[in-house]
């Protein structure tokens, strides 16, 4: 029967992971996947947390995030579209200079 | 029960080599079907957490709209990889100097995070009481309790729909 | 226990089994319909009436010679079919067929017959469509082909627009049936009004189950909403480079998509295995019986109606059909509300 600890840790192993593959990474739309890795784990945290608890809360918020993660996603995939018709580039270190 | 637990250590697997596999290909379009099976994985454990409803909805949003979105995107873009002539001799994870420091913080910041999740002991067996799975109580609470965020987030949507389409736009005259 | 373990993974295999044979017989039953629609004989050679037609096109397609284009990428091209065969069998899994059965007595109790009773049902069903959708955008995309690219693309964006409409339609027949249940929203259907009419949510629904039946059709890809798969357009679409079982594959997945929607509209619209003079242990004969008349609409559907051409498809899907389903969606929760059904 796993307790509540190990969900917790698989998900802290998760947000490290897309931590690192932000960090790591240098192709935008690696840098989005990992940040949605990242919203995964702490919709499983919660999730986690509302059956410990016993309370729906936890399904609802996660309701929330998923939706907030589908307008973040389509927005920031949007402006990748944008970046990469003028620079012909997916890496975040052409975009360095200030100037368009 | 065993069962439980093994299928937990099975899903728990199969999300953390998504999840590493992810952040390691060079291929964008391998790292998108990569994170769908991560997220096949994830819905399994909301399953074992008694949420089915999140389950489900885990596939419908993220695995079956979220990540189709990406899927486009890529192929649209036929997205490079970091195109630069380290990347062709070095793997992306494997170079030097700062990037090192990224994953030292990464680890840095698991230890941090298990420890502070853990204090609050919750080793002792199973998860007590009862869940709530049936839909009908989450709506009743998400439209009771939480009503005024379910309609700030549909026109969050509103707006991000609108901001994609101008944003993704053409500028007419250009190329 | 172990009778009903025994017969549960009878019944899985019996189902998978079924899936297989059906796309066969529709493979058969298009032709045949196809022929008399245009007033043609249509295969009659193989065997008695052409009945061993479909066994004679799955042989010739076992024969034929597994292509795979130099430049195509090996891993998704292999992989696209098999997600699209998966998803089509795996959306069957929840679907109710018949009523509780003791399988002629032989079983201790009875048991229903569904692979898997799940109280997300309905949910499950639309999940397992929206997977499908990777099936077709790989299979275009790792062709490394103009064509196959541009009717994959095209072929998913069409079934994207068209799951919001089935899905509001799902949702309003949510609110009529209070569960998601595919089993609890058949067996609310069973009875009748004054003994005449029986309970089914055609009947309250009649707008849903139009929005219900275009978005099926769209989502399958099938006329008169198939202009990704057109020979006459784009070279069969995101099917052009497959050959041989690869191309079964995504042949027999489009008919099992097409039986499954039949299948679940029956459920949801129709009364599913509910009918007069049969006990509910025997409903899969009426369960048959309505699924068949549904595929046969599909297949005269598809005969009889010219194809509509791409910013046709799509605007008909958002600018009207979304729409209609959002109304429909709103009327029936004013009428849930006020009369209190």
């Amino acid at each position: 029967m796993p307790v509540l600890n190990q969900y917790l840790i698989l998900s802290a192993i998760l947000f490290s992971i897309g931590t690192a593959g932000v960090f790591l990474r240098r192709n935008l739309i690696t840098i989005l996947l990992s940040i949605e890795i990242m919203l995964n784990a702490v919709n499983l945290t919660f999730v986690a947390f509302g059956r410990a608890l016993g309370s729906a809360d936890g399904q609802i918020i996660v309701f929330f995030v998923m939706t907030v993660a589908a307008a973040e996603a389509a927005v920031g995939l949007a402006i990748v579209i944008g970046l990469f018709r003028h620079r012909e580039s997916l890496n975040p270190d052409s975009f360095t200079a200030l100037k368009w | 029960m065993g069962s439980e637990s093994a299928l937990f250590h099975l899903f728990g697997a199969i999300a953390i080599i998504a999840s590493l596999l992810v952040i390691a290909q060079k291929n964008p379009i391998y790292s998108v079907l990569l994170l769908i099976a991560s997220f096949g994985a994830l819905s399994g454990l909301y399953v074992l957490l008694d949420a089915p409803f999140v389950a489900v909805i885990q596939i419908i949003v993220y695995a079956g709209a979220i990540m189709v979105l990406f899927l486009f995107v890529v192929m649209l873009l036929n997205a490079p990889h970091e195109d630069t002539e380290h990347d062709l001799e070095v793997h992306p994870l494997l170079r030097g100097g700062p990037l090192r420091a990224g994953a030292l913080l990464a680890a840095a910041l698991f230890v941090e995070l298990t420890w502070a999740l853990t204090k609050g002991g919750g080793e002792s067996g199973g998860f007590p009481g009862a869940a709530v799975t049936s839909v009908a109580a989450i709506g009743r609470s998400l439209f009771t309790d939480y009503a005024f965020a379910f309609e700030v987030t549909s026109i969050l949507i509103l707006v991000a729909m609108v901001g994609a389409v101008v944003l993704a736009r053409r500028e007419p005259g250009t190329k | 226990m172990t009778a009903l373990l025994i017969a549960q993974i009878v019944l899985t295999l019996f189902v998978f089994f079924m899936l297989l044979n059906s796309a066969a017989v529709m493979v058969y039953v298009e032709r045949k319909v196809a022929a008399q629609l245009q007033q043609r004989i249509g295969p009659s050679l193989v065997g008695w009436k052409g009945v061993l037609q479909p066994l004679a096109d799955i042989i010739k397609l076992m024969f034929k010679e597994n292509l795979r284009p130099a430049a195509a990428d090996p891993l998704l091209f292999a992989l696209a079919p098999i997600i699209a065969a998966t998803c089509a069998f795996a959306a069957f899994a929840v679907v109710p067929f018949g009523g509780e059965t003791t399988l002629f007595g032989w079983l201790p109790e009875g048991i229903r017959l569904q692979v898997a009773d799940v109280n997300v049902a309905i949910l499950v069903v639309f999940a397992v469509a929206s997977m499908g959708v990777y099936g077709i955008v790989l299979a275009g995309w790792s062709s490394n082909s103009k064509y196959s690219l541009l009717g994959g693309l095209r072929s998913s964006a069409q079934m994207i627009s068209y799951e919001l409409s089935y899905g509001l339609a799902l949702a309003s027949v949510l609110l009529l049936a209070n569960s998601l249940s595919l089993t609890d929203i058949v067996n609310r259907q069973g009875g009748s009004w004054w003994h005449v009419l029986p309970l089914w949510y055609v009947f309250l629904q009649p707008v849903g189950f139009l929005v219900y039946m275009t978005a099926g059709i769209a989502e399958t890809n099938r006329a008169p909403f198939d202009f990704p798969e057109a020979e006459q357009e784009l070279v069969a679409g995101y099917h052009t480079e497959y050959s041989s079982m690869t191309f079964a594959m995504f042949f027999m997945a489009e008919y099992i998509n097409m039986v499954t929607v039949s299948a679940v509209a029956t459920d949801l619209f129709l009364g599913g295995w509910h009918g007069p003079f049969l006990p509910a242990s025997l409903g899969w004969i009426w369960f048959l019986i309505k699924v068949s008349a549904i595929l046969f609409f599909y297949v005269w559907m598809r005969w009889t109606l010219p194809r509509y051409r791409y910013d046709q498809l799509m605007a008909f899907g958002w600018k009207v059909l979304l729409p209609v389903a959002v109304i429909n969606l709103l009327v029936t929760a004013a009428g849930v509300l006020y009369f209190g059904i």
